[in-house]
């Protein structure tokens, strides 16, 4: 045996948890015992077991059932063994519904004992060999809460330490899922604002009026609906950092306005005469190309200027493909946990499908395909074919004939109902396909008038 | 181990105690007594299942030995169980100084077979090294040939030999002074 595991037995009657102890320890495992639930609560505190036997029928106190419950608030994934004296299909049932990984009838052959206890133990060894590779590579490869071993990554990575602790405003380029607010964050919480406000706002979510006062706040009475007095997010990131995602959107209007809390270091509510000074860090972020839309008009030179002090661009995810197996490896070992599947590996052929996409929905899109793959995986790993739907979301040589006179604003406008359609109107994987922010999507949905 | 003792508990076939006195003695280098039979703890029997639950009987077995520091292997033609399994071939304190064996399973008659005295004599020594191995501090052995390898069935016991492999050997000598 590579490691010696703990195995808990618990069990009312003395002799019965006693002689499966004993039974257990001659196969070389470390065993404790329960007689009760509140005890087996006690001795797994703060010590998770390899596997734990439960007794289903305990006359006092907790039942297998229950104490199975509080030890699942405990870990996420406990191996629980349920075991009953008589084979009732309702009890088997709720057993394995309620998360038990095996259930055994007493007296039991030996032979199946062992073979369910070296079936657990052989997964056990392998997902303590791949925790430790996982915790070397995040270990090493990670920076707060991005992943990756891209070179122009560990770049950014670099450059965050440098400017974390700076006033200055930063902006972040890079196309839609990039984990543009993922680096915002970073900035924010590896500098020495760390324990003061993170504020997103995210403009291309609001009308250009309601995102004036989402900003700046407003007085009673400012405007029809205005029925108390509002801080804006500017003042609830005083002393932290505001992240403004998709500057490249907002109103000429507002832009003016940013361009003077950048310059004076304050503001005025809307519909407010008191001027407001703050102390925040701006942190801007856009899927646009901003010197380009300057050089349209469309957005304000001197504010362009204001926003760029400290420039971060971000590769876009099939210029960092090395990071894929990694990246997904992250995504499904928080998904799985939060969706309470059993994913824990993904297989090499996986990998490879992952690795020849394109991902146009860049890291968001990888995570929404992670999701799905779990959601619909029935096993603990992740293949090839629980990522099919990925040659679905992109057409590669699809003969397709562009319609006479039709429109950009036709075109999107197809796209995106046709999309919806196929992800059951999914906002969110909807975004995803199209390669979109949430908040864009929203937003054409509104402009197009699209019924949902 | 200081000193072995053989316990029949109940009628015990003869030539399996002569059998284990001689080949123990020799394998363990030291010189087996053999303790008067004695009745099967009746406190052990479980009239529905119609077998002895092994850890009773260990226990009973223990307050029989002669001196705390001696080693006894019960043996028994009753059929064992503990609550959790069907059946177990024996039991044994690891690291203690109390080992139980039936030689119920290991008699042909048991599968409905002609009885083979010498394919009983040969399973029983197995068991009996492999249970005495527990009380010295070994555990399951993952070599198939070792007899300190788990035996769920019948045909187990007989796929593997009659001796510790090299790395039990080598556990028991640097451990528990017994010869390699
Ligand atoms: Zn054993
Ligand atoms: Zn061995």
């Amino acid at each position: 045996m590579d490691t010696q595991w703990e195995i808990l037995v618990v069990d009312d009657e003395e002799i019965t948890r006693e002689s499966m102890a004993a039974w257990l320890r001659e196969d070389g495992y470390l065993v404790t015992t329960a007689a009760s639930g509140r005890e087996a609560l006690d001795a797994t505190r703060g010590r998770e077991f390899a596997i734990y036997f439960l007794d289903l029928k305990m006359p006092k106190g907790l039942d297998g059932i229950e104490t199975m419950m509080e030890i699942k608030k405990l870990y996420p994934n406990p191996s629980i063994v349920i075991i009953t004296a008589y084979a009732t299909v309702d009890t088997a049932i709720t057993a394995m519904k309620e998360g038990a990984l095996e259930y055994i009838v007493k007296p039991c052959n030996p032979q199946e004992i062992s073979l369910l206890v070296g079936r657990i133990m052989k997964v056990k060894n392998l997902e303590r060999e791949n925790v430790l590779l996982r915790q070397q590579l995040s270990g090493r490869y990670r920076f707060q809460d991005i992943i990756s071993k891209n070179p122009r990554m560990q770049e950014i990575f670099a450059l965050i330490r440098d400017v974390s602790s700076l006033r200055s405003t930063v902006l972040i380029q890079g196309a839609s899922g990039t984990g543009k607010e993922l680096v915002a964050r970073a900035v924010h919480f590896s500098g020495d604002r760390a324990d003061k406000p993170f504020v997103a706002v995210s403009c291309a979510a609001l009308a250009e009026t309601l995102l004036e006062s989402e900003l700046f706040g407003h007085e009673k009475g400012a405007f029809t609906g205005a029925v108390s007095q509002k801080q804006g997010k500017f003042e609830l990131a005083d002393g932290g950092t505001i992240f403004l995602d998709e500057i490249g959107d907002i109103a000429p209007k507002l832009q003016l306005d940013l361009l003077r809390v950048l310059q004076e270091r304050s503001f005025y509510r809307v519909g407010g005469s008191e001027e407001i000074r703050v102390d925040v860090r701006v942190i801007a972020a856009t899927h646009v190309d901003l010197a380009e839309a300057v050089r349209q008009g469309r957005f304000r030179e001197d504010l362009y200027y204001r926003l760029n002090v400290i420039n971060i661009r971000i590769p876009a995810l099939r210029e960092r493909l090395e990071d894929v197996p990694l990246l997904a490896r992250g995504f499904m070992e928080r998904l799985s946990h939060e969706l309470g599947k059993e994913a824990r590996e993904i297989s090499e052929g996986a990998l490879k499908r992952l690795m020849e996409y394109p991902w146009p929905g860049n890291v968001r899109e990888l995570e929404n395909a992670v999701e799905r793959a779990i959601v619909t995986c029935k096993n603990r790993t992740l293949t090839e074919a629980d990522f099919q739907f990925l040659d679905t979301a992109v057409p590669h040589d699809q003969a397709w004939t562009v319609p006479e006179g039709l429109t950009i604003d036709e075109l999107e406008r197809r796209t995106i109902i046709a999309t919806l359609e196929r992800t059951e109107g999914n906002i969110k994987e909807a975004a995803a396909r199209l390669g979109i922010d949430r908040s864009t999507l929203y937003d054409r949905i509104k402009r197009y008038n699209i019924p949902r | 181990m200081n000193a072995l003792c053989l316990l029949p508990l109940g009628p015990v076939d003869a030539t399996v105690i002569e059998m284990l006195d001689r080949r123990l003695s020799e394998r363990f280098a030291l010189p087996v007594c053999r303790l008067n039979g004695a009745v099967v703890p009746g406190d052990a029997y479980d009239p529905v299942r119609k077998q002895f639950e092994a850890t009773h009987l260990l226990r009973a077995v223990r307050a029989a030995a002669p001196h705390d520091r001696t080693t006894v292997l019960a043996v028994t033609m009753e059929d064992l169980f503990i609550p959790m399994l069907t059946f177990v071939f024996g039991q044994a304190q690891l690291r203690g100084t109390a080992a139980v064996m039936s030689t119920a399973r290991l008699d042909q008659r048991f599968y409905g077979l002609e009885f083979s005295p010498a394919l009983l004599r040969q399973r029983a020594l197995k068991e009996a090294l492999h249970e005495l191995g527990h009380t010295i501090g070994l555990t399951h052995c993952p070599d198939r040939q070792c007899v300190m390898t788990l035996s769920n069935a019948v045909q187990q016991i007989d796929e593997k030999g009659e001796d510790y492999c090299r790395s039990c050997r080598i556990l028991l000598a640097d451990t528990h002074r017994v010869p390699a």
